[in-house]
Protein backbone atom coordinates (compact mmCIF):
# COMPACT_ATOMS: atom_id res chain seq x y z
CA UNK A 1 0.00 0.00 0.00
CA UNK A 2 2.81 2.47 0.80
CA UNK A 3 4.30 1.79 -2.63
CA UNK A 4 1.02 2.92 -4.10
CA UNK A 5 1.42 6.35 -2.48
CA UNK A 6 4.85 6.85 -4.04
CA UNK A 7 3.50 5.92 -7.46
CA UNK A 8 0.56 8.24 -7.13
CA UNK A 9 2.58 11.25 -6.02
CA UNK A 10 5.27 10.77 -8.64
CA UNK A 11 2.59 10.20 -11.27
CA UNK A 12 0.86 13.44 -10.34
CA UNK A 13 4.18 15.24 -10.62
CA UNK A 14 5.26 13.76 -13.94
CA UNK A 15 2.14 13.29 -16.03
CA UNK A 16 1.45 17.03 -16.64
CA UNK A 17 5.05 17.51 -17.76
CA UNK A 18 4.87 14.56 -20.13
CA UNK A 19 1.71 15.99 -21.70
CA UNK A 20 3.37 19.40 -21.97
CA UNK A 21 6.37 17.79 -23.61
CA UNK A 22 4.09 16.05 -26.09
CA UNK A 23 2.52 19.36 -27.06
CA UNK A 24 5.96 20.93 -27.34
CA UNK A 25 7.14 18.18 -29.68
CA UNK A 26 3.95 18.53 -31.73
CA UNK A 27 4.19 22.24 -32.39
CA UNK A 28 7.98 22.54 -32.54
CA UNK A 29 8.34 19.79 -35.10
CA UNK A 30 9.20 22.49 -37.60
CA UNK A 31 12.29 23.70 -35.79
CA UNK A 32 13.77 20.55 -34.33
CA UNK A 33 13.15 16.83 -34.33
CA UNK A 34 9.55 16.07 -33.70
CA UNK A 35 6.22 16.20 -35.43
CA UNK A 36 2.88 14.49 -35.28
CA UNK A 37 3.86 10.85 -34.75
CA UNK A 38 6.27 11.37 -31.91
CA UNK A 39 3.91 13.78 -30.16
CA UNK A 40 0.96 11.42 -30.46
CA UNK A 41 2.91 8.52 -29.03
CA UNK A 42 4.26 10.58 -26.10
CA UNK A 43 0.77 11.87 -25.29
CA UNK A 44 -0.57 8.32 -25.33
CA UNK A 45 2.32 7.21 -23.09
CA UNK A 46 1.38 9.84 -20.49
CA UNK A 47 -2.18 8.57 -20.57
CA UNK A 48 -1.11 4.94 -20.28
CA UNK A 49 0.97 5.89 -17.23
CA UNK A 50 -2.11 7.47 -15.66
CA UNK A 51 -4.15 4.38 -16.44
CA UNK A 52 -1.54 2.06 -14.94
CA UNK A 53 -1.17 4.04 -11.70
CA UNK A 54 -4.73 5.09 -10.98
CA UNK A 55 -6.71 2.30 -12.64
CA UNK A 56 -8.46 1.87 -15.96
CA UNK A 57 -11.85 2.99 -14.61
CA UNK A 58 -10.50 6.41 -13.62
CA UNK A 59 -8.72 6.72 -16.96
CA UNK A 60 -12.01 5.99 -18.73
CA UNK A 61 -13.58 8.85 -16.80
CA UNK A 62 -10.88 11.28 -17.95
CA UNK A 63 -11.37 10.47 -21.61
CA UNK A 64 -14.23 8.19 -22.57
CA UNK A 65 -13.43 5.52 -25.19
CA UNK A 66 -16.23 6.81 -27.43
CA UNK A 67 -14.51 10.22 -27.57
CA UNK A 68 -11.33 8.42 -28.61
CA UNK A 69 -13.18 6.61 -31.39
CA UNK A 70 -14.38 9.95 -32.71
CA UNK A 71 -10.90 11.47 -32.51
CA UNK A 72 -9.40 8.61 -34.52
CA UNK A 73 -11.57 9.54 -37.46
CA UNK A 74 -11.29 13.29 -36.88
CA UNK A 75 -7.52 13.28 -37.36
CA UNK A 76 -7.69 11.66 -40.78
CA UNK A 77 -10.61 13.93 -41.66
CA UNK A 78 -8.56 17.00 -40.71
CA UNK A 79 -5.69 15.87 -42.93
CA UNK A 80 -7.87 15.09 -45.94
CA UNK A 81 -9.89 18.23 -45.29
CA UNK A 82 -6.77 20.35 -45.55
CA UNK A 83 -6.13 18.71 -48.88
CA UNK A 84 -9.64 19.39 -50.11
CA UNK A 85 -9.43 22.98 -48.84
CA UNK A 86 -6.51 23.40 -51.21
CA UNK A 87 -8.76 22.35 -54.09
CA UNK A 88 -11.59 24.65 -52.98
CA UNK A 89 -9.22 27.61 -52.83
CA UNK A 90 -7.98 27.09 -56.36
CA UNK A 91 -4.91 24.85 -56.11
CA UNK A 92 -4.25 21.12 -56.30
CA UNK A 93 -5.02 18.47 -53.69
CA UNK A 94 -2.77 19.04 -50.65
CA UNK A 95 -1.45 22.25 -52.19
CA UNK A 96 -0.73 24.29 -49.07
CA UNK A 97 0.37 27.34 -51.04
CA UNK A 98 -3.24 27.95 -52.00
CA UNK A 99 -4.29 28.26 -48.35
CA UNK A 100 -2.90 31.78 -48.12
CA UNK A 101 -3.16 33.70 -51.37
CA UNK A 102 -0.87 36.57 -50.30
CA UNK A 103 2.11 34.52 -49.14
CA UNK A 104 2.52 30.88 -50.23
CA UNK A 105 5.22 30.27 -47.60
CA UNK A 106 2.74 31.22 -44.85
CA UNK A 107 0.28 28.90 -46.49
CA UNK A 108 2.85 26.10 -46.29
CA UNK A 109 3.34 26.80 -42.56
CA UNK A 110 -0.40 26.73 -41.93
CA UNK A 111 -0.84 23.58 -43.97
CA UNK A 112 1.98 21.75 -42.20
CA UNK A 113 0.61 22.80 -38.80
CA UNK A 114 -2.88 21.51 -39.53
CA UNK A 115 -1.69 18.31 -41.13
CA UNK A 116 0.69 17.42 -38.31
CA UNK A 117 -2.02 18.12 -35.76
CA UNK A 118 -4.33 15.74 -37.58
CA UNK A 119 -1.66 13.05 -37.63
CA UNK A 120 -0.89 13.58 -33.94
CA UNK A 121 -4.55 13.34 -32.98
CA UNK A 122 -5.07 10.09 -34.87
CA UNK A 123 -1.90 8.47 -33.54
CA UNK A 124 -2.61 9.46 -29.91
CA UNK A 125 -6.22 8.26 -30.09
CA UNK A 126 -5.28 4.91 -31.66
CA UNK A 127 -2.61 4.25 -29.04
CA UNK A 128 -4.88 5.25 -26.14
CA UNK A 129 -7.75 3.15 -27.37
CA UNK A 130 -5.37 0.23 -27.89
CA UNK A 131 -4.45 0.50 -24.21
CA UNK A 132 -8.12 0.57 -23.20
CA UNK A 133 -8.91 -2.44 -25.36
CA UNK A 134 -6.05 -4.55 -24.01
CA UNK A 135 -6.72 -3.53 -20.42
CA UNK A 136 -10.41 -4.31 -20.38
CA UNK A 137 -10.46 -7.46 -22.50
CA UNK A 138 -9.72 -9.87 -19.67
CA UNK A 139 -12.19 -8.40 -17.24
CA UNK A 140 -15.95 -8.93 -17.26
CA UNK A 141 -17.63 -5.67 -18.23
CA UNK B 1 42.62 1.94 -41.40
CA UNK B 2 39.46 1.49 -39.45
CA UNK B 3 37.58 3.88 -41.79
CA UNK B 4 37.96 1.63 -44.81
CA UNK B 5 35.96 -1.32 -43.66
CA UNK B 6 33.54 0.18 -41.17
CA UNK B 7 30.87 0.70 -43.81
CA UNK B 8 30.77 -2.91 -44.85
CA UNK B 9 30.84 -4.01 -41.22
CA UNK B 10 27.70 -1.90 -40.76
CA UNK B 11 25.96 -3.84 -43.52
CA UNK B 12 27.21 -7.21 -42.31
CA UNK B 13 25.88 -6.62 -38.81
CA UNK B 14 22.58 -5.54 -40.36
CA UNK B 15 22.48 -8.82 -42.29
CA UNK B 16 23.23 -10.74 -39.09
CA UNK B 17 20.35 -8.99 -37.27
CA UNK B 18 18.05 -9.58 -40.24
CA UNK B 19 18.90 -13.27 -40.32
CA UNK B 20 18.42 -13.60 -36.56
CA UNK B 21 14.94 -12.13 -36.91
CA UNK B 22 14.24 -14.42 -39.86
CA UNK B 23 15.41 -17.44 -37.84
CA UNK B 24 13.13 -16.50 -34.94
CA UNK B 25 10.14 -16.23 -37.30
CA UNK B 26 10.87 -19.62 -38.86
CA UNK B 27 12.03 -21.67 -35.90
CA UNK B 28 9.89 -20.64 -32.96
CA UNK B 29 6.51 -22.19 -32.39
CA UNK B 30 5.09 -19.50 -30.17
CA UNK B 31 3.13 -16.90 -32.13
CA UNK B 32 4.13 -14.00 -29.87
CA UNK B 33 7.82 -14.81 -30.29
CA UNK B 34 7.32 -14.95 -34.06
CA UNK B 35 5.91 -11.42 -34.00
CA UNK B 36 8.86 -10.20 -31.92
CA UNK B 37 11.21 -11.80 -34.45
CA UNK B 38 9.34 -10.06 -37.27
CA UNK B 39 9.74 -6.67 -35.60
CA UNK B 40 13.46 -7.45 -35.12
CA UNK B 41 13.68 -8.10 -38.87
CA UNK B 42 11.95 -4.79 -39.64
CA UNK B 43 14.25 -2.93 -37.27
CA UNK B 44 17.35 -4.21 -39.03
CA UNK B 45 16.02 -3.01 -42.41
CA UNK B 46 15.62 0.47 -40.87
CA UNK B 47 19.27 0.47 -39.81
CA UNK B 48 20.29 -0.46 -43.34
CA UNK B 49 18.39 2.43 -44.90
CA UNK B 50 19.68 4.98 -42.41
CA UNK B 51 23.24 3.76 -42.94
CA UNK B 52 22.78 4.25 -46.69
CA UNK B 53 21.62 7.81 -46.09
CA UNK B 54 24.51 8.92 -43.93
CA UNK B 55 27.01 11.40 -45.38
CA UNK B 56 30.45 11.59 -43.75
CA UNK B 57 30.99 15.08 -42.38
CA UNK B 58 27.29 15.86 -42.55
CA UNK B 59 24.93 16.62 -39.76
CA UNK B 60 21.25 16.14 -38.99
CA UNK B 61 19.05 17.60 -41.77
CA UNK B 62 17.88 20.66 -39.86
CA UNK B 63 18.82 23.83 -41.72
CA UNK B 64 21.24 26.04 -39.82
CA UNK B 65 24.02 28.14 -41.35
CA UNK B 66 24.34 28.00 -45.12
CA UNK B 67 27.27 25.96 -46.33
CA UNK B 68 26.89 22.99 -43.96
CA UNK B 69 26.58 19.47 -45.30
CA UNK B 70 23.49 17.53 -44.35
CA UNK B 71 22.70 13.86 -44.32
CA UNK B 72 20.14 12.69 -46.83
CA UNK B 73 16.63 13.40 -45.45
CA UNK B 74 14.76 11.06 -47.76
CA UNK B 75 15.60 7.77 -46.00
CA UNK B 76 14.61 9.43 -42.71
CA UNK B 77 11.13 10.19 -44.05
CA UNK B 78 10.76 6.70 -45.46
CA UNK B 79 11.81 5.00 -42.23
CA UNK B 80 9.57 7.28 -40.14
CA UNK B 81 6.60 5.97 -42.11
CA UNK B 82 7.92 2.42 -41.92
CA UNK B 83 8.28 2.48 -38.12
CA UNK B 84 4.70 3.60 -37.64
CA UNK B 85 3.36 1.06 -40.14
CA UNK B 86 5.37 -1.61 -38.33
CA UNK B 87 3.76 -0.80 -35.02
CA UNK B 88 0.31 -0.84 -36.65
CA UNK B 89 1.03 -4.32 -38.03
CA UNK B 90 2.32 -5.51 -34.65
CA UNK B 91 -0.81 -4.21 -32.93
CA UNK B 92 -3.09 -5.99 -35.38
CA UNK B 93 -1.02 -9.18 -35.04
CA UNK B 94 -1.35 -9.07 -31.29
CA UNK B 95 -5.12 -8.64 -31.52
CA UNK B 96 -5.30 -11.68 -33.79
CA UNK B 97 -3.14 -13.67 -31.34
CA UNK B 98 -5.49 -12.78 -28.50
CA UNK B 99 -8.48 -14.00 -30.48
CA UNK B 100 -6.62 -17.19 -31.49
CA UNK B 101 -5.85 -17.80 -27.85
CA UNK B 102 -9.51 -17.40 -26.95
CA UNK B 103 -10.59 -19.77 -29.72
CA UNK B 104 -7.96 -22.51 -29.36
CA UNK B 105 -6.71 -22.09 -25.80
CA UNK B 106 -3.08 -21.95 -26.87
CA UNK B 107 -0.66 -19.83 -28.90
CA UNK B 108 1.73 -22.62 -29.87
CA UNK B 109 1.62 -23.28 -33.58
CA UNK B 110 1.87 -27.08 -33.48
CA UNK B 111 -0.98 -27.38 -30.96
CA UNK B 112 -3.18 -25.13 -33.09
CA UNK B 113 -2.47 -27.24 -36.14
CA UNK B 114 -3.23 -30.49 -34.34
CA UNK B 115 -6.51 -29.04 -33.08
CA UNK B 116 -7.40 -28.05 -36.62
CA UNK B 117 -6.43 -31.45 -37.99
CA UNK B 118 -8.46 -33.25 -35.35
CA UNK B 119 -11.71 -31.50 -36.34
CA UNK C 1 35.46 8.29 -32.31
CA UNK C 2 31.99 7.99 -33.71
CA UNK C 3 33.06 4.86 -35.58
CA UNK C 4 33.94 3.24 -32.27
CA UNK C 5 30.54 4.19 -30.83
CA UNK C 6 28.91 2.90 -34.02
CA UNK C 7 30.67 -0.44 -33.84
CA UNK C 8 30.06 -0.94 -30.13
CA UNK C 9 26.35 -0.15 -30.53
CA UNK C 10 26.12 -2.62 -33.39
CA UNK C 11 27.88 -5.26 -31.29
CA UNK C 12 25.44 -4.62 -28.47
CA UNK C 13 22.50 -5.00 -30.87
CA UNK C 14 23.82 -8.35 -32.09
CA UNK C 15 24.16 -9.64 -28.53
CA UNK C 16 20.59 -8.51 -27.75
CA UNK C 17 19.22 -10.15 -30.89
CA UNK C 18 20.84 -13.49 -30.07
CA UNK C 19 19.50 -13.21 -26.51
CA UNK C 20 15.96 -12.68 -27.82
CA UNK C 21 16.34 -15.78 -29.98
CA UNK C 22 17.48 -17.97 -27.12
CA UNK C 23 15.18 -16.88 -24.29
CA UNK C 24 11.95 -18.76 -23.61
CA UNK C 25 10.48 -16.55 -20.92
CA UNK C 26 8.30 -14.19 -22.96
CA UNK C 27 8.32 -11.42 -20.37
CA UNK C 28 12.10 -11.24 -20.63
CA UNK C 29 11.84 -11.33 -24.44
CA UNK C 30 9.50 -8.32 -24.45
CA UNK C 31 11.73 -6.34 -22.09
CA UNK C 32 14.83 -7.05 -24.13
CA UNK C 33 12.98 -6.12 -27.32
CA UNK C 34 12.20 -2.75 -25.75
CA UNK C 35 15.84 -2.34 -24.81
CA UNK C 36 16.83 -3.30 -28.37
CA UNK C 37 14.66 -0.45 -29.68
CA UNK C 38 16.35 1.98 -27.31
CA UNK C 39 19.85 0.95 -28.40
CA UNK C 40 18.87 1.20 -32.06
CA UNK C 41 17.54 4.71 -31.31
CA UNK C 42 21.02 5.58 -30.01
CA UNK C 43 22.50 4.13 -33.21
CA UNK C 44 20.17 6.26 -35.31
CA UNK C 45 21.33 9.37 -33.44
CA UNK C 46 24.97 8.53 -34.19
CA UNK C 47 23.96 8.15 -37.87
CA UNK C 48 22.46 11.72 -37.86
CA UNK C 49 18.84 10.53 -38.05
CA UNK C 50 17.41 12.44 -35.09
CA UNK C 51 13.73 12.32 -36.11
CA UNK C 52 13.95 8.59 -36.69
CA UNK C 53 15.70 8.07 -33.34
CA UNK C 54 12.95 10.01 -31.58
CA UNK C 55 10.22 7.97 -33.23
CA UNK C 56 11.97 4.64 -32.68
CA UNK C 57 12.55 5.36 -28.99
CA UNK C 58 8.96 6.50 -28.43
CA UNK C 59 7.29 3.79 -30.52
CA UNK C 60 9.61 0.84 -30.03
CA UNK C 61 10.51 1.24 -26.40
CA UNK C 62 7.20 2.78 -25.37
CA UNK C 63 4.05 1.73 -27.15
CA UNK C 64 5.33 -1.56 -28.54
CA UNK C 65 6.25 -2.75 -25.05
CA UNK C 66 2.78 -1.80 -23.79
CA UNK C 67 1.07 -3.71 -26.61
CA UNK C 68 3.26 -6.81 -26.17
CA UNK C 69 2.82 -6.82 -22.39
CA UNK C 70 -0.92 -6.46 -22.82
CA UNK C 71 -0.90 -9.50 -25.07
CA UNK C 72 1.19 -11.46 -22.57
CA UNK C 73 -1.35 -10.61 -19.89
CA UNK C 74 -4.14 -12.11 -21.99
CA UNK C 75 -2.32 -15.17 -23.32
CA UNK C 76 0.71 -17.00 -21.99
CA UNK C 77 3.99 -16.05 -20.35
CA UNK C 78 6.34 -18.79 -21.43
CA UNK C 79 7.25 -20.41 -24.69
CA UNK C 80 7.05 -24.19 -24.63
CA UNK C 81 10.28 -26.09 -25.29
CA UNK C 82 10.44 -27.76 -28.72
CA UNK C 83 10.54 -31.57 -28.65
CA UNK C 84 13.18 -31.88 -31.34
CA UNK C 85 15.33 -29.23 -32.96
CA UNK C 86 15.22 -29.10 -36.76
CA UNK C 87 18.30 -27.76 -38.58
CA UNK C 88 16.31 -26.57 -41.62
CA UNK C 89 15.72 -22.93 -40.47
CA UNK C 90 19.43 -22.57 -39.67
CA UNK C 91 20.43 -23.83 -43.12
CA UNK C 92 17.99 -21.49 -44.87
CA UNK C 93 19.22 -18.56 -42.79
CA UNK C 94 22.89 -19.31 -43.50
CA UNK C 95 22.34 -19.59 -47.24
CA UNK C 96 20.31 -16.37 -47.36
CA UNK C 97 22.85 -14.56 -45.19
CA UNK C 98 25.72 -15.67 -47.42
CA UNK C 99 23.90 -14.48 -50.53
CA UNK C 100 23.24 -11.09 -48.92
CA UNK C 101 26.86 -10.69 -47.79
CA UNK C 102 27.94 -11.47 -51.33
CA UNK C 103 25.59 -8.72 -52.53
CA UNK C 104 27.03 -6.09 -50.18
CA UNK C 105 30.26 -6.02 -52.18
CA UNK C 106 28.47 -3.76 -54.65
CA UNK C 107 27.24 -1.21 -52.12
CA UNK C 108 28.77 2.27 -52.36
CA UNK C 109 31.31 3.23 -49.72
CA UNK C 110 29.96 4.21 -46.32
CA UNK C 111 29.10 7.91 -46.11
CA UNK C 112 30.26 8.70 -49.63
CA UNK C 113 28.75 12.07 -50.63
CA UNK C 114 28.77 11.00 -54.28
CA UNK C 115 26.72 7.85 -53.73
CA UNK C 116 23.74 7.53 -56.08
CA UNK C 117 21.33 7.89 -53.15
CA UNK C 118 22.38 11.52 -52.67
CA UNK C 119 22.18 12.59 -56.29
CA UNK C 120 18.65 12.64 -57.52
CA UNK C 121 15.95 14.44 -55.56
CA UNK C 122 17.62 14.93 -52.15
CA UNK C 123 19.86 17.92 -53.10
CA UNK C 124 16.85 19.67 -54.63
CA UNK C 125 14.85 19.21 -51.42
CA UNK C 126 17.74 20.38 -49.25
CA UNK C 127 18.39 23.49 -51.34
CA UNK C 128 14.85 24.60 -52.08
CA UNK C 129 13.13 23.71 -48.82
CA UNK C 130 14.30 26.89 -47.13
CA UNK C 131 12.83 29.14 -49.82
CA UNK C 132 9.72 27.25 -50.82
CA UNK C 133 8.54 26.12 -47.39
CA UNK C 134 10.60 28.07 -44.90
CA UNK C 135 10.70 25.37 -42.25
CA UNK C 136 14.13 24.53 -40.76
CA UNK C 137 13.44 20.81 -40.22
CA UNK C 138 13.82 19.35 -43.72
CA UNK C 139 12.43 15.99 -42.64
CA UNK C 140 9.15 17.65 -41.55
CA UNK C 141 8.95 19.66 -44.75
CA UNK C 142 9.51 16.59 -46.91
CA UNK C 143 7.12 14.49 -44.81
CA UNK C 144 4.28 16.98 -44.61
CA UNK C 145 4.62 18.99 -47.79
CA UNK C 146 6.72 17.46 -50.56
CA UNK C 147 5.55 13.93 -49.79
CA UNK C 148 2.32 14.84 -48.04
CA UNK C 149 0.29 12.33 -50.01
CA UNK C 150 2.33 9.43 -48.62
CA UNK C 151 1.80 10.72 -45.10
CA UNK C 152 -1.94 10.79 -45.75
CA UNK C 153 -1.71 7.12 -46.69
CA UNK C 154 0.28 6.41 -43.55
CA UNK C 155 -2.33 8.11 -41.38
CA UNK C 156 -4.94 6.01 -43.12
CA UNK C 157 -2.91 2.90 -42.22
CA UNK C 158 -2.89 3.86 -38.54
CA UNK C 159 -6.62 4.58 -38.77
CA UNK C 160 -7.22 1.16 -40.31
CA UNK C 161 -5.16 -0.50 -37.59
CA UNK C 162 -7.22 1.31 -34.95
CA UNK C 163 -10.47 0.25 -36.58
CA UNK C 164 -9.21 -3.32 -36.93
CA UNK C 165 -8.28 -3.44 -33.25
CA UNK C 166 -11.68 -2.09 -32.25
CA UNK C 167 -13.37 -4.73 -34.38
CA UNK C 168 -11.25 -7.63 -33.15
CA UNK C 169 -11.07 -7.01 -29.43
CA UNK C 170 -13.66 -4.35 -28.77
CA UNK C 171 -16.52 -5.28 -26.51
CA UNK C 172 -19.36 -3.30 -27.94
CA UNK C 173 -19.47 -5.13 -31.27
CA UNK C 174 -21.04 -8.27 -30.04
CA UNK C 175 -24.00 -9.62 -31.94
CA UNK C 176 -26.67 -11.20 -29.80
CA UNK C 177 -27.56 -14.40 -31.57
CA UNK C 178 -30.55 -16.38 -30.26
CA UNK C 179 -28.36 -19.47 -29.78
CA UNK C 180 -25.94 -17.49 -27.67
CA UNK C 181 -22.92 -17.37 -30.02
Amino acid sequence: MSGNIILRIVGKLFIPFIILFALYVQFHGDFGPGGGFQAGVIFAAAFVLYGLIFGVEKAKRVIHPNVLQTCIALGVLLYAGTGVAGILLGGNFLDYGALNSHDPVHGQHLGILLVEFGVGMTVASVMMSTFFLFASRGRPS
Amino acid sequence: MIEIDVGLINYWVVIFLMMTGFYIVMASRNLIKKMVGLSLFQSSVFIMYITAGKVLGGTAPILTKPGTDYSNPLPHVLILTAIVVGIATTGMGMALIIRINEAYGTVEENEIRSQDAAE
Amino acid sequence: MSEIINLSLLLFLSVLAVTIARLRNLFAVVMIAGFYSLVSAALFTVLDAVDVAFTEAAVGAGISTVILLGTLLLTTKEEKAPERWSPLPLIVVLITGAALVFATEDMPAYGDPNAPAHKHVAPRYLEDSGDEIGVPNVVTSVLASYRGYDTLGETAVIFTAGVGLLLLIGKSFRFRDPDGE
